[in-house]
C-alpha cells in the first residue's frame, strides 16, 4: 500500500467554487491539473486527475444539483511527498446507497447515455476514493494521489 | 470552435471530433452527429478521435449510444485512432469487446 501521508498540514491550497453549470467541468479540471503540475506530475498523472476530477463535477452537475444550480466546493491540497487531496463537496440531493452508486455501470440517469461509470474512473485513476453522502443534505467526495513515478504498478 | 467534421464516401460517413468529450460538449457532438445519421444512413460510421484532447465517462456514454444507433440501422461503428488515455478509458469500460477500435 502506498504512503499517502495526508495527516501532514499540507504545503499548498487552492479552494474554488463554482456554480453548477456544465461548462464548469472544462474550468474546474484545468485549474486542478495546473495546481498539480508543480508537483512534477508525469503526463500520465495529470490526464488521470483531470478525468477524476471531471467525473465527480459533473455528478454534482447532472445528479446532485438535478434540474437546479447549486454550488460545488473544490479544495485541493499538496503535501510535501507529492501527494495531492482533491475534495469535492456539493450542497444538492445526495445519495441514499452510495455502495450502490459505486458499482460499475450503475447510473440513475439511463435516458441521457450516462455510462454509469463515473465512480469507477476516479477509483482507477487516484489512489484513494473516498465518497460521504447523506440524503438531501450533500455529497463529500474525496481523492488522494501520489505524483511522479514514485511506484511502479 | 466547430467541434464535429464530416465526409462522406459511398456508404461510409466519418465523422471527426474536436475538442474535448465531457458532459457540456457530449451533448452538442451527439445530435450533430446524429442529424448526419439521420440525413445520410451510412452503413459505416468512422468515429476519428484523433483531434480529442480529453476525454471522460461522458464520451462512453456518446460512443455506446452511436454503436447501439448503427446496430439499429443495421451497420457498424469503427473508433478511429483514440489516444491511450481514452484508450485507458475502453479499458475499463470493456469497450474493446464489442467495438471495433482502428488504430493509425
Amino acid at each position: 500500500m502506498r504512503k499517502t501521508d495526508t495527516k501532514a498540514t499540507p504545503v499548498n491550497t487552492i479552494k474554488l467554487s463554482l456554480p453548477s453549470l456544465s461548462v464548469n467541468e472544462g474550468i474546474a479540471r484545468t485549474v486542478m491539473a495546473a495546481f498539480c503540475a508543480y508537483l512534477g506530475p508525469t503526463a500520465t498523472d495529470i490526464a488521470d486527475i483531470k478525468c477524476a476530477v471531471s467525473e465527480a463535477v459533473t455528478n454534482c452537475i447532472v445528479h446532485a444539483y438535478k434540474n437546479t444550480v447549486g454550488t460545488i466546493y473544490i479544495t485541493a491540497e499538496a503535501f510535501s511527498n507529492s501527494t495531492v487531496r482533491i475534495t469535492i463537496r456539493d450542497k444538492g440531493c445526495g445519495i441514499a446507497d452510495v455502495k450502490q452508486a459505486r458499482v460499475p455501470l450503475f447510473t440513475t440517469d439511463g435516458e441521457n447515455e450516462r455510462s454509469g461509470l463515473g465512480f469507477t474512473v476516479m477509483e482507477s485513476f487516484m489512489d484513494r476514493l473516498y465518497v460521504r453522502s447523506k440524503p438531501g443534505k450533500g455529497t463529500v467526495v474525496t481523492m488522494i494521489k501520489r505524483l511522479g513515478n514514485t511506484d511502479a504498478e | 470552435m466547430e467541434s464535429i467534421k464530416e465526409k462522406r464516401d459511398g456508404q461510409t460517413l466519418t465523422v471527426t471530433l474536436k475538442g474535448e468529450i465531457d458532459h457540456h460538449n457530449a451533448v452538442k457532438m451527439r445530435s450533430g452527429i446524429d442529424k448526419l445519421l439521420e440525413e445520410g444512413r451510412p452503413s459505416t460510421l468512422i468515429l476519428d478521435l484523433s483531434s480529442i484532447e480529453f476525454m471522460d465517462s461522458s464520451g462512453l456514454g456518446l460512443i455506446m449510444g452511436r454503436y447501439k444507433k448503427m446496430n439499429e440501422l443495421g451497420g457498424e461503428l469503427i473508433v478511429y485512432n483514440p489516444s491511450d488515455s481514452i484508450l485507458k478509458i475502453f479499458r475499463l469500460a470493456g469497450m474493446g469487446r464489442f467495438i471495433k477500435i482502428q488504430t493509425k
